[in-house]
């Protein structure tokens, strides 16, 4: 098909071809996905591989210089004039070295310990934290028979202080390929007869061709260690027993492999059940409340631009009021004025479950999350509707169509071409749509034969419930790593999906 | 349309006006049914506010008994520290939205107008990264910080808030991707450095997204529950207001403090209205710049 035949399509069929295509376009998009996967990991190979032989190759051609550099750190660069530098990357080594030596070998020799031993006289220290299956099933410890707090090793110290080492070893691995390089480098420059840079002139490069790493390693630094290192230790969490029986600092906790993640998804009957009902309400919510302030939104827009309207402003600031009051406030006075007995049922004096009976419950929070999302959607496809180009209307205007037909065959299809990436980050954002629920059902009703949540709990407010109240970190962990497979996945599909959208039709 | 005035036939444009002007008057009562559903819990709330009879469930909607004191209230109680939270969340928004704001420019910029090897990695880096959900590893951060002794404490909060601000680079990316290319390479050829070039050119034309930063990662602290929740618990005297409202509504105090509560979100809410009233224009052009672009 070609985009003639596509510019004579009516609007219905342009739609019906659109959806068709979406769906004939997910195997491809999936295929795609496992392409750039495959692609990703040749490359990674390819690049590890040149990387040991450039390693290999510039050992056997160095000079001694270089060689040394291979055993003690900056021995190259300083052997090749830049004192500087060399003492920078021998400072490194020493410190890594000390790191090891006082910090890290203690946590790596930790993380796996087959031999848990407990001994519940007071005062012996307990060896092995995050152990494999322990010897001894119960480990339950009380309190008050330890005299030397100090020596009760804590898991959560244990795996954070592991996975910290993991990364500094591995930035200090990154830095230590970057000594053999530069002290190759230097020594390239060295036999062409050409003095290497100075100290200061390597300095001043970090204002100029290398801003970037200026610029960047401090933010790179904080996210590594306040976002990173606690992700890698929530999905190390996934593979733990870390639950109420086993709450560290007081218990410890270990290595259950993926008992978890078959607990969740089919091998506990109470957990798997609330599990796939939870996530089940989780894709009817997102589908709900994705579309329905979708519609709603550009209705409104639409209504509001319209050409005729007066007030315009007053009519978009309204809205805007309700949007800029801050979610947690209009989400709290939601929940009172639904309240069994106060706000609307006190007004009417009805006695309506508005937030305590399932059917209802899950209706009000679509509801209410119309009221909380509308304002939003209405700003932006205001946005999109003023970007529509004027000389489409002022063309279809000679050609003699009127109203509806402008808005059939210009209006909709810009709109609803232009939003797809951004209903499909919608989409994703009410997977994860917390505040909603939260503020006004906390996940109820709760029935007893769900696990620790309720009829109304996605599985973020569920991951914040086990987290949060019943301690079972452990299956918080599992439900985060499958709402971030789950998000990026999708989000990737639609990415590569879109992209080749824009290719094939553009909308003229 | 705006030829029908040129048509001959008068009965049928009398007929084609009488049209449009009812289409328009029902757009107009939709509109204005519309606004009273949104605006009436707003307006609930500031009546409540405004409350003498204390409890939640009245069965009407403008106090028989209008007084002040409820916001005066707010500041002198000796169970919750409203002006106590107001200072907390101030300084930890003021010192949050300084960091963030510096990280994400800097963040940006690097990676909008530097070209380096290790860019698209860190760019998908990012993009992956922030598909985890963001308090899955809330309880991890916690150790984190207490293990630093920063648990409980606003500094420890501040972290929490701007740590995480590298990934949000996605707006001011976009804007400072409009900026045309010949200006970096005019100012390079007059020897200026990259530092220099970000400083002096760039920075300067950048105003209005520096302003959309501040504001948006000022606001943030505003309104964050479920970090401060978890991360204060019961520390009373470091509650932001957000977590100090909440708890304004439990059972015990609900009866007491309800009409307190509504006083305290109108007068967080006042400041924060105007401030997004204000930057709605920079939100719609993040959000549409991403969508069209796709």
């Amino acid at each position: 098909m070609n985009y003639l035949d596509y510019v004579q399509m009516t609007t219905g069929q342009k739609i019906s071809y659109k959806i068709k295509s979406f769906f004939t376009g997910i195997p491809g998009a999936i295929a795609t996905i496992f392409r750039v996967i495959g692609l990703f990991f040749k490359s990674l190979f390819v690049f590890i591989g040149n990387g040991f032989k450039n390693y290999g190759k510039r050992f056997s051609d160095g000079d001694a210089g270089t060689k040394l550099s291979y055993i003690i750190m900056g021995a190259g660069s300083i052997m090749h004039k830049q004192i500087g530098k060399g003492l920078v990357f021998l400072a490194a080594q020493i410190g890594y070295i000390v790191f090891m030596v006082n910090f890290g070998s203690i946590y790596l020799s930790k993380i796996y310990c087959n031999n848990v031993t407990i001994q519940s006289r007071p005062g012996k220290i307990f060896n092995g934290v995050v152990g494999s299956e322990a010897p001894i099933k119960k480990m339950t410890l009380l309190k008050e028979e330890v005299i030397n707090q100090d020596s009760i090793d804590d898991s959560n110290k244990i795996l954070l202080f592991f996975c910290l080492t993991i990364m500094v070893t591995i930035a200090f691995f990154a830095f230590y390929i970057m000594n053999t390089k530069s002290a190759y480098a230097s020594e390239q420059i060295i036999k062409e007869g050409k003095q290497p840079m100075g100290t200061v002139e390597e300095l001043k490069m970090f204002l100029d061709d290398r801003f970037h790493v200026t610029l960047l390693s401090v933010p790179i630094t904080l996210l590594l260690i306040f976002n990173v290192l606690p992700i890698i230790f929530t999905v190390c969490l996934a593979f733990t027993n870390y639950d109420e029986d086993h709450l560290a600092p007081g218990t410890l906790y270990w290595w259950v492999g993926f008992k978890n993640f078959a607990d969740v998804f089919y091998s506990n009957p109470m957990k798997s059940e609330t599990f796939g009902k939870v996530l089940l309400w989780t894709l009817v919510w997102a589908v709900f409340a994705t579309f329905s302030n979708y519609i709603l939104g550009i209705i409104l827009a639409l209504m509001i631009n319209k050409k005729e309207i007066k007030f315009k402003g007053f009519w978009r600031t309204m809205f805007v009021i309700t949007a800029a009051v801050p979610q947690f406030v209009t989400l709290l006075v939601m929940r009172t004025l639904l309240d069994d007995k106060a706000g609307f049922n006190a007004l009417f004096g009805t006695q309506i479950p508005f937030l305590s009976d399932v059917a209802w419950a899950r209706v009000m929070v679509i509801v209410v999350n119309i009221w909380v999302g509308v304002p939003y959607t209405m700003l932006i496809s205001s946005g999109l509707l003023m970007n529509i180009p004027e000389d489409l209307y002022e063309s279809a205007r000679i050609d003699g169509a009127n109203a509806v037909q402008q808005f059939t065959k210009i209006t909709f299809p810009y709109i609803f071409f232009v939003t797809t990436p951004y209903l499909i980050t919608t989409f994703v954002g009410n997977i994860n749509n917390f505040n909603v629920i939260f503020f006004l059902t906390r996940g109820g009703p709760n029935p007893a034969s769900y696990y620790r949540a309720g009829q109304t709990d996605l599985l973020v407010t569920w991951l914040y419930e086990l987290t949060v109240e019943t301690n079972d970190f452990n299956l918080a962990a599992v439900i985060g790593i499958f709402v971030f497979v789950v998000c990026a996945s999708g989000s990737l599909i639609t990415f590569n999906m879109s992209k080749s959208a824009k290719n094939e039709e553009e909308f003229s | 349309m705006t030829n029908t005035s040129m048509q001959p036939n008068t009965q049928m444009q009398g007929g084609y006006a009488a049209k449009r002007r009812a289409a328009n008057t029902a757009i107009y009562i939709i509109l204005s049914v519309m606004v009273l559903i949104w605006i009436f819990p707003i307006f609930w709330l500031l009546m409540q506010s405004f409350r003498g009879e204390t409890g939640v469930s009245k069965n009407y909607i403008f106090p028989k008994q209008w007084t002040f004191n409820n916001y005066v209230k707010l500041f002198n109680d000796e169970h919750f520290h409203y002006g106590q939270w107001i200072l907390n969340t101030f300084i930890v928004a003021v010192v949050a939205c300084v960091v963030s704001t510096l990280v994400i420019l800097m963040v940006s910029y690097a990676l909008s107008r530097l070209r380096f090897k290790s860019r698209k990695t860190l760019l998908n880096c990012g993009l992956v990264l922030g598909m985890f959900p963001g308090f899955m590893s809330m309880a991890a951060t916690y150790n984190l910080m207490n293990t630093f002794g920063l648990a409980k404490s606003l500094v420890g909060l501040v972290i929490v808030y701007s740590a995480g601000a590298g990934l949000g680079y996605q707006v001011s990316k976009g804007f400072f991707d409009t900026i045309p290319r010949s200006l970096d390479e005019a100012a390079k050829i007059d020897g200026a450095t990259k530092n220099q070039i970000f400083w002096r050119i760039i920075l300067p034309l950048s105003k209005p997204i520096i302003v959309y930063t501040a504001l948006t990662t000022f606001i943030g602290p505003w309104g964050d529950y479920i970090f401060v929740s978890y991360f204060m618990k019961q520390h009373s005297e470091n509650w932001t207001v957000a977590l100090g409202l909440y708890n304004m509504l439990e059972k015990e105090y609900i009866f007491d403090y309800f009409t307190t509560f509504c006083a305290g979100a109108v007068f967080i809410a006042i400041p924060i209205t105007i401030l997004f009233i204000f930057m709605q224009k920079f939100y719609v052009a993040g959000v549409t710049g991403g969508a069209v672009k796709g």
